[in-house]
């Protein structure tokens, strides 16, 4: 495979070092899969020297919120952010899990009061890697599986 | 720490040193009342008892606990005969209640209800039962009940009976009695064992955890026998329940093997897991227990109005 340049896209944003198959969930979390939306490139298990096998994702003409760089770090820790202008990558950051979650997530217990009546959602991290987090409310623990079930 | 204003929402809030100053709080109070028959600490002020499920003992407890301090009551004790029933949302019956009363004690059946109302709330809010989660005020009683039948908590060994699995009473117990240095002992049927990872966090903190499905082979060495009930309703299927229901009942012949100072405990309300003999033995201290939840309550109400 020919070396995937990050500076290939003119405007938009690089999403790189995503652990391998997490690519589309990020896609897929990101609303970016809609019609209306600019190109999206998804690269899959191509191979990374600091993780194996990792996935990209290319975005044109659309750059990320903080929220949503929050979620990016929910699903993909180890994830880079690479913000391009006129080909060239102006400024890049790595994601990270903040301490408090606040409103990105759902609970998942059914019993909690979040699911049934208009609250912004509040966890707090426990643990990042891997990662577990506490509902403010319930104080029912989430680990990665039930997060991601949970975006 | 300013407790004037303070929510009570979750045991987890609390640091070792909050939990022995309600207790010392309660103590106080407790010989206070027993001298002057009758306090006025919260003179004029009131507490609302929003129970959105009905817990009968709990909101009487409560209500005793604010009429020995002097103060007034209002509420409701279940939410059919309330606005709730035309769609309020809980947000929007506590910013209403709030402007009628001081305190709020709320009893819910969802989980993180008490700590919405505490959000939304100006005034202090307490936590009378969210769901399964949390009910902090029935774990301080219990800790009361242990500090004042043995005049410590620390050095104990104490043994926690029946439904470890979906026991919120014996979850609380157990992390707030991991400050002390008590040996713990976890006795329940297989199928309802303490989660795993309470377990993991007891041992973490220093706590010695000892699990076993044998009473008779660990009474003799308990100072507190802590019994629950097994809740039918929290059981996902019906066979699930049928499997443990009657697995365990303390009864004379059991205490026979305990040791002369073992004292019983129970939330209550029991079914068959301590059979009534025993509730004229030195070992029943559960109405005790049920007693010691009005000076406990006294003093967390006195605490959050800043009035004593
Ligand atoms: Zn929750």
């Amino acid at each position: 495979m020919a070396e995937l340049k990050v500076s290939a896209i003119r405007e938009g944003t690089v999403i790189d070092h995503i652990s391998a198959g997490k690519g589309l969930k990020v896609i897929e979390i990101l609303g970016l899969g809609r019609l209306n939306g600019g190109a999206v490139l998804l690269a899959m298990n191509v191979p990374s020297k600091k993780l194996g096998r990792k996935d990209i994702v290319k975005v044109e003409g659309r750059f990320l919120s903080e929220e949503e760089v929050n979620k990016i770090a929910l699903i993909a820790p180890s994830a880079t952010v690479n913000i391009i202008r006129d080909y060239k990558v102006v400024e890049k950051f790595k994601v990270e899990v903040p301490d408090v979650i606040e409103g990105i997530l759902r609970c998942a217990n059914p019993n909690c009061i979040t699911n049934h009546e208009y609250v912004t959602t509040k966890f707090y991290v426990i643990n990042k890697e891997p990662l577990k987090v506490r509902c403010y409310y319930c104080e029912r623990t989430m680990e990665e599986d039930e997060i991601l079930a949970n975006l | 720490m300013e407790w004037k204003g303070r929510d009570i929402i979750s045991i987890r809030d609390f640091s070792k040193e909050d939990i022995e100053f309600v207790l010392e709080t309660a103590e106080r109070l407790e010989r206070e009342l027993r001298e002057k028959g009758h306090l006025e600490y919260a003179k004029g002020k009131i507490l609302a008892t929003l129970f959105f499920e009905p817990s009968t003992r709990t909101r009487l407890s409560f209500e005793s606990a604010m009429h020995r301090l002097g103060g007034a009551v209002i509420g409701f004790a279940e939410a059919s005969t309330t606005s709730v029933k035309k769609g309020e949302s809980l947000r929007d019956t506590i910013k209403t209640v709030e402007q009628y009363s001081d305190v709020i004690v709320i009893r819910h059946p969802k989980e993180g209800a008490a700590r919405l109302a505490a959000e939304v709330a100006e005034i202090p809010v307490i936590n009378a039962g969210d769901g399964s989660n949390q009910h902090p005020t029935q774990t301080l009683l219990d800790l009361y009940t242990i500090k004042k039948e043995f005049g410590r908590i620390d050095g104990l060994k104490i043994g926690l009976l029946g439904d470890l699995k979906y026991g919120r009473t014996t979850h609380s117990l157990a992390e707030a009695l991991s400050f002390y240095d008590v040996e713990l002992y976890l006795i329940s049927p297989e199928l309802l064992r303490m989660p795993r990872h309470i377990v993991e966090e007891l041992r973490e903190r220093g706590v010695k955890v000892k699990e076993t499905s044998d009473l008779e082979a660990v009474i003799g060495e308990l100072d507190v026998l802590y019994v629950t009930r097994i809740q039918k309703e929290r059981f996902p299927d019906e066979q699930e329940y049928l499997k443990v229901k009657g697995s365990y009942q303390v009864n004379l012949a059991i205490l026979a093997k305990a040791k002369e100072n073992l004292k019983v405990m129970h939330p209550l309300p029991r079914v068959d897991e301590i059979h009534p003999e025993v509730d004229g033995t030195p070992h029943a201290i559960y109405f005790k227990q049920v007693f010691n939840g009005v000076p406990v309550r006294m003093a967390l109400l006195g605490l959050v109005l800043g009035v004593i």
